[in-house]
């Protein structure tokens, strides 16, 4: 099998892992004449986007799709017909100088079916990380996928060479991943989680200049992250901003990452096969950035009984409609903390609002230089020349006016 | 009126030192005329001046956000752009906060003529896509490239960063960038049949582009936002799209439809389940019994504490060691590391045994409830005292590690710890520091919890308190040695 067909499918193989952050690492360079590659300290690059709207900053490739796991939600599990194949280290070594030299790519993610045992896997993944690292001095971004379960020593190393680790939590349910996944066992996940995190803090403690130096060897500089599948099992909204919440608290992820359960082929027969639910995957998105950015508490995003998020409007929105008492918020005297919670507000914008605020008191007319959608926000807003009609805020209707326009259904002729 | 003309279209200097003169010279804005020279003028804007400019000392000063911003947005292809910039500094003069005022129409755009010049630079970083001539290691990789705005000084350093080893050009309309592993040379823009127009390895990036999207996932509105049709030319793997775009529907559809086929069999299947576990207790020569304890409450689900709690962390030390020491809780490092009393107050214990002459690997160290219990503030967990039905639910460990080990004494550190020890709520200040003997034969030593030292505010105090912990584990010093001196 040539080199281009095992791309073929072991890219195919890893098209479900949602990650592809090229961000948040230490700035490096090759000035030195040495080896090839730099990495920025805040900004990834998004080389090139794919038609389903998600970037490609990395190579992202599995070192082999075969797999001793059998997990259902996984078109690489044991009992698939998927076709098989496996790089050679020195192939993926290449492939990602190759690509990367012509600016293709910000560096490779490589991940890797189970095979053998787990330190066997990580062994074999860590290798091709030190050949790029050690052989080729290459000081682009590298994500290895941390296999639970593998030797202190090998994940020790992993985190030398690479810019980031993962663990991929798969579903936020312990019972549902016991049904989908018999042979993952959470607690190793969250235990080699716990282990990344203390190995991240030792490294940025040990980073801090001491009179003797650094004390700490370098690991992961860009954190550690995870990945989420939604909808593949029964899981709630709330409960997934609940576990992701968790996550970030216990182990200090920089991301999780959502990802729609979506039909793959060869599909396990107890699975919702239908289209992935994309919007509810954004939702959560954008509901983890009001956890992590906005100040929201995990238990006040989800209102409904349900525990799931409306998806006809964002969770700020939602949740605004139900804290109406709070509003409106007078722009030019709020808080940053109450200012971060009207709808249409973004982080920037009320850093500008607060700026400007200063110097001139903000006026209606002034809304769109900020970049704020002025229907979303103006009900929840008084503004010198603005106050929302008294019984807006009230109304009913209030929730109907932020609703997408219901189509008229066409009919064939 | 005054015409300046200036050297170039990015002319950053000749803009600024007009700028000066101008503004010196009380030239409002609106009395100005800005054009860029085309090629057979040599000399910097003389052009004409209703008055001549007067040379004059001294600066006045502005914000130096301005100096920066105004080298972005003369990168603008926007003919404005200079007057616009004179406008500002004119304004600026007299209004120091102006940048500051985000609802100023001209403050407003000068922030989105950069804001653009910035995403133009970054998709140049981006959309580069070199091509190479010749063969490693005598290779030369040239790109072709059509930036929107006169971004390719800015953008050049980037790409001498990243490939200092290897010989690059990029030409573009405008000006081209050359590299020849030790400083980037600029010449005039070139035509694009000037570019190479094919490189050995496109096919092989065509077919991870087409590989690697998900066609269930059809998202090109997201797509084109981020990626826009002005870039596509120049893109080797544009052309997919359009086709992956019309397969994507049928694929996913027929996916849908698919009947689930028959699992393969399971080929040789390693032993999955055959992991190694991965926190290896610290070995003690004849602690099986106590091994299996652990494996057997690393599963336990008597209260409701596992769910959040990364592990169960459980007791450690030597099987007969004749002190063992109950605390309340694991805490945020001890959750982590799967290891009792690692953390601050760990730390505290260790250091308050040492100056009692205790050797930390003598004495069995666990505590009454072996699940971190704690509320998520952000990226803190906030620990939380155990209820007491959680501390009764984890009792039966505690009983049955007492059983295996068989202490002589038991130092129970803190009320949590002395109330799983007693079975009851036993008030720390009356029993502490006096040895106890309890029916079962248990002896028992009550003190304070070390993390109770942590949180005292005044130095003081600590001070005080850590000495009569000392006091307290000097009793169980004198145990050990007498225990010594009997063997």
């Amino acid at each position: 099998m040539d080199v281009k067909r095992k791309l073929e499918i072991l890219a195919d193989a890893a098209k479900y892992d949602a990650s592809c952050a090229s961000s948040g690492t230490e700035k490096r360079d090759s000035r030195d004449g040495k080896g090839m590659g730099s990495t920025d300290a805040g900004m990834g690059i998004c080389h090139s986007y794919a038609p389903d709207g998600r970037c490609i900053s990395l190579l992202k490739i599995l070192l082999t799709n075969a797999c001793n796991y059998d997990c259902l939600y996984c078109v690489n599990r044991a009992s698939s017909n998927v076709t098989r194949a496996r790089f050679t280290v020195d192939e993926v070594v290449q492939l990602t100088l190759d690509f990367y030299r012509r600016n293709y790519i910000e560096g490779l993610f490589l991940s890797s079916g189970i095979i053998r045992s787990a330190d066997y896997t990580m062994e074999q993944v860590v290798a091709v990380a030190r050949k790029l690292r050690e052989e080729h001095h290459f000081r682009g971004y590298i994500h290895l996928k941390t296999i639970p379960e593998a030797d202190d020593a090998l994940i020790a190393e992993a985190g030398k060479y690479a810019d980031r680790l993962s663990i991929n939590i798969e579903v936020p349910d312990e019972g549902s991943l016991k049904n989908l996944a018999p042979e993952k066992d959470v607690r190793a996940i969250r235990r080699t989680m716990g282990r990344l995190r203390l190995k991240l803090d030792e490294a940025r403690e040990g980073a801090k200049p001491t009179p003797r130096g650094r004390t700490a060897p370098r690991f992961a500089p860009a954190g550690q992250s995870t990945q989420m599948i939604v909808g593949a099992d029964s899981a709630n909204d709330a409960t997934i901003i609940k576990t992701s919440a968790n996550l970030y608290g216990s182990y200090h992820l920089k991301r999780v990452y959502y990802s729609a359960f979506s039909p793959i082929p060869d599909a396990s027969r107890s699975l919702p096969l239908r289209a992935p639910p994309l919007m509810r995957e954004h939702r959560l998105y954008q509901a983890d950035w009001l956890m992590r950015f906005y100040g929201f508490d995990p238990d006040e995003i989800v209102g409904s009984e349900s525990g799931m998020l409306p998806l006809d409007m964002d969770p700020k929105l939602a949740w605004a409609l139900r804290h109406r008492d709070r509003f409106p918020l007078d722009v030019n005297r709020a808080s940053r903390e109450d200012l971060l919670r009207v709808p249409g507000f973004g982080a920037r914008a009320v850093q500008r609002i607060i700026e400007t605020r200063r110097i001139s008191s903000i006026r209606v007319g002034d809304l769109a230089k900020l970049h704020i959608p002025r229907n979303k926000a103006l009900p929840f807003i008084v503004l010198p020349d603005h106050r929302p009609a008294v019984h807006l805020l009230d109304s009913a209707q209030l929730a109907e006016r932020f609703k997408p326009k219901a189509k008229q259904l066409g009919f064939a002729f | 009126m005054h015409t300046i003309t200036l050297n170039g279209e990015t002319d950053f200097d000749g803009w600024r030192k007009a700028a000066r003169l101008l503004a010196m010279n009380g030239v409002a804005p609106e009395d100005v005329t800005w054009r860029v020279a085309d090629g057979d003028e040599p000399e910097l804007f003389p052009a004409t001046l209703d008055v001549p400019l007067q040379e004059m000392r001294g600066t006045f000063n502005v914000p130096a956000h301005f100096v920066d911003l105004a080298q972005h947005v003369i990168l603008h292809r926007n003919p404005e752009r200079f007057a616009l910039l004179y406008r500002m500094l004119w304004r600026l003069r007299s209004n120091h906060d102006l940048l500051q005022l985000s609802t100023d129409a001209d403050t407003s755009k000068l922030e989105s003529m950069a804001k653009a010049i910035r995403r133009d630079e970054h998709k140049m970083h981006a959309f580069v896509r070199f091509r190479e001539i010749g063969r490693e290691p005598q290779s030369h990789f040239v790109a072709w490239f059509e930036p929107e705005h006169h971004i390719v000084e800015l953008a050049a350093p980037f790409f001498a960063r990243r490939f200092a080893d290897m010989a690059w050009s990029i030409l573009t309309p405008d000006l081209c960038a050359h590299w020849d592993g030790h400083d980037v040379s600029f010449l005039p823009g070139v035509d694009k049949s000037m570019a190479p127009s094919s490189d050995r390895l496109e096919e092989t990036w065509r077919t991870y582009y087409a590989s690697i999207f998900n066609p269930a996932r059809l998202k090109t509105k997201a797509m084109q936002k981020e990626m826009p049709r002005k870039y596509w030319r120049n893109l080797p793997e544009a052309g997919l799209i359009k086709p992956l775009i019309e397969k994507a529907e049928r694929v996913t559809s027929e996916m849908i439809a698919a009947e689930a086929q028959e699992p393969k069999k399971p080929q040789r299947r390693e032993d999955a389940m055959a992991r190694s576990h991965s926190i290896a207790p610290t070995e003690y020569p004849d602690d099986t019994s106590l091994a299996a304890l652990r494996d057997e409450a690393a599963d336990c689900r008597a209260c409701a504490l596992w769910k959040d709690a990364t592990q169960t962390v459980f007791g450690e030390g030597p099987k007969h060691a004749s002190v063992m020491m109950v605390g309340e809780q694991p805490g945020d490092r001890e959750d982590l590391a799967g290891k009792p009393f690692v953390g601050p107050a760990g730390q505290m214990l260790d250091k308050a045994l040492k100056e009692a002459g205790i050797i930390r690997e003598k004495v069995y160290v666990t505590n009454a409830v072996k699940h971190f219990k704690f509320v998520p503030r952000g990226k803190f967990r906030l620990h939380q005292k155990p209820a007491t039905p959680e501390i009764k639910a984890c009792r039966p460990w505690y009983e049955r590690e007492k059983a295996l080990v068989k202490p002589e004494l038991v130092v129970a550190m803190g009320a949590t710890a002395a109330q799983s020890v007693f079975g009851k709520i036993v008030p720390v200040g009356k029993t502490r520091g006096r040895v106890i003997d309890l029916d079962d034969g248990t002896r028992v030593l009550v003190t304070v919890h070390p993390s109770y030292l942590l949180r005292l505010p005044d130095e003081e105090a600590r001070a005080t308190e850590y000495a009569n912990f000392v006091e307290d584990l000097r009793i169980v010093a004198a145990h050990l040695s007498e225990k010594a001196r009997a063997a």
